[in-house]
């Protein structure tokens, strides 16, 4: 099947008015020799044959709908409120473009005025972009902003060893035709290390909140210490903890960058996701991507622009800071309908649940012998634990189960072997959790 | 009357009811590292739904009207393919999942890499970059690791036609490189001997739009590609016009080296108000191993009764991650759906009629509107928005009078070697009446424009709000409508 519209009749007329007998004759500019190449593909299917077939690749995944899910590691398994869905499909807003024409994109343009609203009081800073395409390449990004901000002659850039370490990959992947130079995360570095690293070739120094462990460190004071030698301070945060814990804004950030993925927005097999950017309002006219702001039209009445414009690749060129074009559009306005429906009182609901429900989780699992949780810092919704066994061998034994366990942090990170970093979230009911801990008790007796 | 914003609806105290009650025992929270406020809004679920649905009438959308927005693709969206993603076993499939316990989504990730790679004649395609410009960047990357690899480090140079997307050059920056602008000829292709004058062996390669920005076939695109080979570099297409190409020409059998699809626009999955995306890249053999990854693979080929298994790969010398995780994999799905149902007749059949209705509307305009580049067309083609002897009429007027009649403005004032660029794309999933209507109403602005230029000048007249400040938007800053926090405040 196909959505081409044109009957014979009317395929004819048209060849004929451009002066061709058949549409081949379109592509004479094409050099013969590769003209109209053979196409190995399989017959064309109908819609009930393609959803047939996708449905039974659907269901060979191990999915949340199907297993008591455990595991975060950097997305993470929230309730979405069925409105969100129902706005997400109004195609109104998923099949249009980019807002370049604001007249007739104001839907579009107001739904991220205040997404950008929200981003920027949630994460206490005074301007948010549109987004990028995920929380890594916000950070990658940050990056470019830091080396502006110390106009090119600081070239190191400190990262916590604590940052999920696939957005320090793929910060090393955009910076690899650059000279910046990343510190810090080869070990197991501190927050008191990382300071120790400061010095007057730093551009910027990032942790996350909670860092990749689940964690809060306790980020009084460094700000001062970063901003002291001259370099700016790069907070990456999860949107759902910050609920609770005090924004980074208030700790001093300069930035603050994340996957908003918790806002209403699933798991996806790891996208499309969204890279949420916020800063101080001083640093906003370096930042990239798009950004809404408010204006008025002839008639003085309010209505929203995409702004800064000449920051952009398509006027900017060979001389903008990136080539970002397209945000991740959609995924904002999920975010920002998922925001208003859980609204100020839901939100932070969510999050407790989220505290209260790892936390009853980890003092199970560490009543049991051969675990221990790790406890050296408060954590959000993902604690450590170390296990009596590889965490791969368990894995093996919860899936039989139903359960999907925690990531096993021993990957990245050599000194965390028999590791496993659970995710609790307020999807997990208590009979879950239960299950979760008798289940390790099982595996390890 | 204006949509008040989700802020100015919010009466304190006003909850919803979403969530479970606490099940498990509380645990005291840490004190001293809470926050004090929280200023989101607080509104009913039928609050929130009236607004964003209000909101949603503010928009022109393909599901509402014509969008011949050029080198963007607006095609129909399928309905079907916004089910298939939101099929359970994708949608609530968690990245960190094993690969054991996602052979479904590896199968449709493998299936998709091997139709893209067929499509457009290439060895291996990696689905990692989440966008078009991510594509480009990757591609840029691989080329640079891959002269890098062979010791070839006096490359630093990338040639880009002055036709290019805004894209390229600002690729090229950001991979490192310095852009070299080629001009282009009389006929709209790449000026062969400033190529050829421009190729030594500090050239890393060349990026390339196919066709280009202005809808053309590059005449003479297989002596580029020589051109550049014989200096040692590498070329680059841009497939963001690739809705001209699927049947009538693999990019990979011409020569190119490297390439980047745009799923949103080539393969239908939906543009979404700026996003998200998927730009997946597609290499021959010499790029392979520096692919942006990780890629699926098969680890073990099966037999008659087990299915292969599917695994996660990084590429030998891969250029290294572009996003957490493994793409935009929803979008993944969407184009899957898409081939699928297409089909072998079907992906021919799109480029086929997208050609078609552009030479249509060309030929149609081309007494009316001047067409400067006056050959049979690809997928879209470029005309001048202006008039003779009518002063202070733009190709800005013309978009904003389209807005009038329910239709979205081509994308204007690109390429830049147009004066008042108006670049047309219909589609191939527009009907003749639609193609006509858009066709007699551009006759009608012609006219309009000699007997009564302001009515184009003050447009649009029906559209939501009239032409906006842009000025005061960049002045002002107004970027959120919040209060700024007091340690925000005075930096």
């Amino acid at each position: 099947m196909s959505y081409i519209p044109h009957t014979d009749a009317e395929r004819q007329q048209m060849l004929a008015a451009v002066g061709v007998t058949t549409i081949e004759d379109l592509f004479e500019a094409v050099p013969a020799s590769h003209r109209f190449p053979k196409l190995d593909l399989p017959a064309p299917m109908s819609e009930m044959e393609i959803m047939a077939e996708l449905q039974s690749m659907a269901e060979a995944n191990e999915h949340a709908g199907d297993f008591a899910l455990f595991r975060g590691a950097g997305a993470y398994h929230h309730f979405i409120p069925a409105a969100v869905n129902h706005i997400l499909l109004r195609s109104e807003f998923y099949t249009a473009y980019t807002p370049y024409q604001p007249e007739v994109s104001q839907g579009t343009l107001q739904a991220i005025f205040e997404y950008q609203s929200m981003m920027a009081t949630l994460t206490g800073m005074d301007a948010a972009n549109a987004s990028h395409y995920d929380g890594a390449t916000s950070l990658a990004e940050a990056v470019t902003v830091a080396m502006d901000v110390g106009r090119g002659k600081r070239r190191k850039v400190i990262l916590s060893p604590a940052i999920n370490p696939q957005y320090r990959e793929v910060v090393r992947t955009y910076h690899q035709g650059t000279s910046t130079k990343f510190v810090g995360d080869n070990g197991q570095a501190g927050i008191n290390d990382l300071v120790d690293m400061l010095d007057d070739d730093t551009a910027m120094l990032a942790v996350a909140y909670p860092n990749f462990f689940g964690q809060i460190d306790d980020l009084k004071g460094l700000a001062e210490e970063v901003h002291s030698a001259g370099a700016i301070l790069v907070i990456v945060a999860n949107p759902m903890a910050l609920a609770l814990f005090k924004s980074p804004g208030e700790l001093g950030a300069d930035i603050v960058v994340g996957e908003g993925q918790p806002l209403g927005i699933p798991l996806s097999y790891g996208g499309p996701y969204l890279g949420f950017f916020c800063t101080k309002m001083k640093h906003v006219r370096r930042i990239a991507g798009r950004i809404v702001g408010e204006t008025v039209d002839e008639d003085g009445k309010r209505a929203f622009v995409m702004t800064l414009r000449p920051r952009e690749q398509d006027i900017r060129r060979e001389k903008a800071s990136s080539n970002i074009c397209t945000n991740q559009g959609l995924m904002a306005l999920s975010a920002c309908v998922y925001l208003s429906l859980m609204g100020k009182n839901g939100l932070k609901q969510a999050a407790t649940l989220n505290y209260h429900k790892a936390h009853y989780a980890a003092d199970q699992i560490d009543m049991l012998d051969g675990y221990t949780v790790d406890r050296s810092k408060p954590f959000f919704n993902e604690f450590q634990v170390k296990c009596p066994q590889p965490v791969t061998e368990i894995n093996e034994q919860l899936i039989q189960k139903g359960i999907i366990g925690g990531y096993d942090l021993g990957q990245d990170y050599p000194h965390l072997q028999n590791t496993m970093l659970i995710a609790v979230t307020e999807t997990n009911n208590r009979e879950e959790i239960d299950s979760l801990v008798a289940e390790l008790k099982e595996i390890a007796s | 009357m204006n949509e008040p914003l989700i802020y100015d609806m919010s009466v304190a105290g006003r909850t919803s009811a979403l969530l479970p009650a606490l099940d498990v025992p509380e645990t005291p929270l840490p004190k001293d590292l809470l926050r004090d406020t929280l200023d989101l809004p607080e509104v009913s679920e039928l609050q929130v739904m009236r607004h964003f649905v209000r909101l949603s009438h503010l928009n022109h959308s393909i599901d509402t009207g014509f969008y011949p927005l050029g080198s963007c693709t607006m095609k129909y969206n399928p309905k079907i393919n916004e089910d298939t993603a939101r099929l359970p076993g994708f949608a609530q499939l968690h990245p960190r999942t094993d690969d054991e316990g996602a052979q479904g989504a590896l199968a449709l990730m493998h299936q998709l890499q091997t139709w893209l790679a067929e499509i457009s004649g290439f060895q291996a395609v990696s689905l990692a970059p989440a966008a078009g410009a991510q594509g480009e960047f990757a591609g840029i990357l691989m080329i640079r690791k891959y002269h890098q690899d062979r010791g070839d480090t006096k490359r630093t140079k990338i040639l880009v036609p002055n036709s290019a997307h805004g894209t390229n050059p600002a690729t090229v920056s950001m991979a490192g490189f310095e852009a070299v602008e080629l001009p282009s000829d009389n006929n709209g292709d790449v000026d062969l001997a400033a190529l050829r004058a421009a190729c030594d062996d500090t050239i890393a390669g060349m990026m390339i739009t196919v066709p280009s920005t202005l809808g053309l076939f590059e005449g003479h695109i297989l002596d580029v590609i020589k051109a550049v080979h014989a200096c040692g570099g590498l070329m680059y297409m841009d497939g963001a016009n690739m809705n001209a190409l699927m049947g009538a020409v693999k990019p990979g059998e011409l020569g190119f080296d490297v390439m980047h699809y745009n799923l949103h626009k080539t393969f239908s999955t939906p543009h979404g108000g700026g996003g998200p995306g998927s730009g997946p890249v597609g290499v021959n053999d010499k790029l392979k191993p520096f692919l942006p990854g990780p890629v699926v693979e098969i680890v073990d080929e099966g037999s008659d009764e087990e299915p292969p298994l599917y695994g996660m790969k990084m590429p030998e010398k891969s250029i290294g991650r572009l996003k957490a995780f493994y793409g935009n994999f929803g979008m993944h799905v969407r184009a899957y759906t898409y081939i699928g149902i297409h089909g072998d007749s079907g992906i021919k059949d799109i480029t086929r009629h997208a050609v078609l209705n552009a030479n249509y509307i060309r030929v149609k305009l081309r007494d009316t509107y001047k067409v400067p580049y006056d050959r049979i067309c690809a997928h879209e083609f470029v005309l001048e928005g202006h008039f003779e002897g009518v002063e202070n009429v733009h190709a800005l007027d013309i978009s904003k009078r389209l807005m009038d009649y329910g239709i979205h403005p081509p994308t204007n004032y690109f390429p830049l070697i147009v004066p008042e660029a108006l670049m047309i794309e219909p589609t191939e999933t527009e009907d003749k009446a639609t193609i006509d209507e858009f066709i007699d109403v551009m006759k009608k602005i012609a006219t309009e424009a000699q007997t009564d230029p302001d009515l184009l000048r003050t447009a649009p007249h029906t559209a939501p709000v009239k032409r906006l400040d842009e000025v005061r938007a960049a002045k002002q800053l107004v970027l959120c409508c919040r209060p700024v926090p007091e340690w925000a405040a005075g930096d």
